[in-house]
């Protein structure tokens, strides 16, 4: 109220858009909600469960990623307002799919826990992915971005290497068909694109 | 070392006379206990196949007394990949397949090849009930009643020669009704195969199905006719039976073809050996609830030890998952 920043008049300024991409955000967790309480998830609500929330984390992810891919070929840079909302809730949404899988499948049991981290790469890659998250989760704030400075900007590059991971994590479940993996796997060389070639300039 | 190659086992040991013993002694034992039960099992559904209902005593490895799972859900929940890899797609898409008529190609190793109707199949054996477990290579389990015959009457009849070792059985391939076949990313290089060694086959817990929960097959499970061995992860009870083949040599089964690392031939259910991608310690059986999950503990050989350990005598489990 006293101090009215630039940047937060910005925010103020179209007034409906954030809470309604907010809201848009909000949408699949009222789904796993719905789900979960009044059923609709079938005779293996366990599985149903983690495969959605982690289809929701993946898609969350993409859709931060290609937020700055859209500004370089479409212009689209009033979507930077939203970046900071998506990719808390593309964090949010990867922490809600491990809830699940820690609960579920390995039941709070460390030693289960510590064989799964252990054992299986696909578990290692989606585990990495959510740690390297977690870093640009918490400097998702104008504090840490003053804070850090120009070592903001390289944190958060660490969303490449999230994808990737979350990608791996993927095909290497892949049992029957190639089909999502693939679409992701595109979609995430795609959206790299811009970028890649940036970083070839500032070489 | 106890390692012990399939090939190595002596060719004595599997051939069908030998099982035709062993399966006496245990169809014997069976009889005495059916011969116990107190009263004929009651179905809600009238069936439309003729059956002898089994003693549900405790302890009789046909008739698990474990709470069956929904007919719903067994209907609704399947992995059928040729109707789609979502395990809801067999229920919505596989009402496009017709199932009649129906027949079975014989061929290979054996005296009586030929093309054999389902109908007179059906008219040479006797249909019985049999409860069984059903255990995924996934980590979920139901408890199905199953109506069929034991496979080892189709093979008596057929007269498989002494060089038969191993029988190969095929799904229908007819992508023109079964949309998954038309998928072009699908891992699975049609049609389904998977395979059985002929002592195996010959078990009196392997079970040919025609029906389930008093009733016919419904198309997303296999009809019109389907293979069930229990002790096996579900993948090996192939569905949709077309051909039938006795093979001198262990055939390639289409999951060995996938992920040789991951689907082995004998593929026994067993908590001990770990699917590499996931834990096989623990299952959930349906149906599950988020507020109990139903997470127990997975038995060996699914809980059939005492009846097929013997097939497996000093074999490496480990090696051969
Ligand atoms: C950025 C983080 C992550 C993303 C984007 C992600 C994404 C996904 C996706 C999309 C699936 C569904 C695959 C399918 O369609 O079947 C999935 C499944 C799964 N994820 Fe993750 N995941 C992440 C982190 C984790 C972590 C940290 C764990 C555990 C430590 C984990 C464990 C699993 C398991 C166990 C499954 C299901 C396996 C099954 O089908 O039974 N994931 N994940």
């Amino acid at each position: 109220m006293v101090d009215v920043t630039d940047r937060a008049r910005q925010l103020r300024g179209k007034g409906w858009d954030k809470p309604l991409v907010f809201v848009l955000c909000l949408l699949p967790l009222a789904a796993v909600v719905y789900g979960a309480v009044l059923g609709g998830l079938g005779p293996d609500p366990v599985k149903a469960l983690i495969v959605m929330t982690g289809d929701w984390a993946i898609r969350a992810l993409l859709v931060v990623f290609s937020v700055s891919a859209l500004r370089s070929w479409l212009g689209w840079s009033r979507l930077l307002r939203f970046r900071r909302m998506l990719g808390l809730f593309a964090g949010f949404y990867a922490s809600l799919h491990l809830l699940v899988v820690a609960t579920y499948l390995f039941a709070w049991d460390w030693t289960i826990v510590l064989e799964e981290l252990s054992e299986r790469p696909y578990i290692i890659a989606g585990f990495a992915a959510w740690l390297l998250l977690l870093p640009m989760v918490v400097t998702s704030n104008n504090y840490s971005i003053r804070r850090l400075g120009r070592r903001w900007r390289q944190l958060h590059r660490l969303i490449y290497p999230v994808m990737g991971l979350a990608w791996l994590h993927v095909v290497w479940q892949v049992r029957s068909s190639y089909l999502e993996a693939l679409i992701y796997g595109l979609l995430i060389v795609v959206l790299a694109l811009p970028r890649l070639r940036r970083f070839q300039f500032t070489r | 070392m106890l390692i012990k190659k399939p090939d190595d086992i002596a060719s004595s040991e599997i051939t069908p006379e030998a099982v035709y013993l062993r399966r006496r002694e245990f169809m014997q034992g069976a009889a005495a206990m059916a011969a116990m039960a107190v009263a004929p099992m009651a179905f809600s559904a009238p069936s439309p196949l003729s059956h002898t209902p089994v003693d549900a005593r405790a302890g009789n490895p046909f008739y698990t007394g474990e709470t069956q799972t929904p007919f719903s859900d067994a209907s609704r929940y399947n992995n059928f990949y040729e109707f789609g890899t979502d395990k809801s797609d067999p229920a919505k898409y596989a009402s496009a397949l017709t199932v009649d008529p129906w027949s079975i190609d014989v061929e290979g190793e054996v005296d009586k090849p030929g093309k054999y109707a389902l109908e007179d199949i059906l008219k040479s054996v006797d249909i019985e009930e049999r409860v069984y477990r059903l255990r995924c290579v996934e980590a979920w389990s139901m408890v199905i009643p199953w109506l069929g015959f034991p496979l080892s009457d189709l093979i008596r009849q057929w007269q498989p020669t002494s060089k038969a070792k191993y029988i190969q059985f095929e799904t229908l391939y007819r992508p023109s009704e079964m949309r998954g076949q038309r998928s072009a990313f699908s891992t699975i290089d049609w049609p389904y195969i998977e395979g059985l060694r002929m002592d195996e086959a010959m078990h009196p817990l392997t079970l040919m199905s025609v029906g389930m929960y008093g009733r016919e097959l419904p198309n997303q499970n296999g009809a019109p006719i389907r293979l069930v061995v229990p002790w096996k992860y579900g993948f090996k009870s192939v569905k949709s039976i077309v051909k039938i083949r006795f093979t001198e040599r262990q055939p390639k089964t289409s999951w060995q073809g996938i992920a040789p690392r991951e689907y082995g031939f004998y593929a026994n259910v067993n908590p001990k050996v770990d699917h590499p991608r996931w834990s096989q310690r623990y299952e959930r059986r349906l149906p599950s609830s988020l507020l109990s999950p139903n997470r127990i503990r997975t038995q060996m050989f699914n809980g059939y030890e005492e009846q097929v350990a013997g097939l497996y005598k000093g074999m490496n489990l480990r090696r051969y998952y």
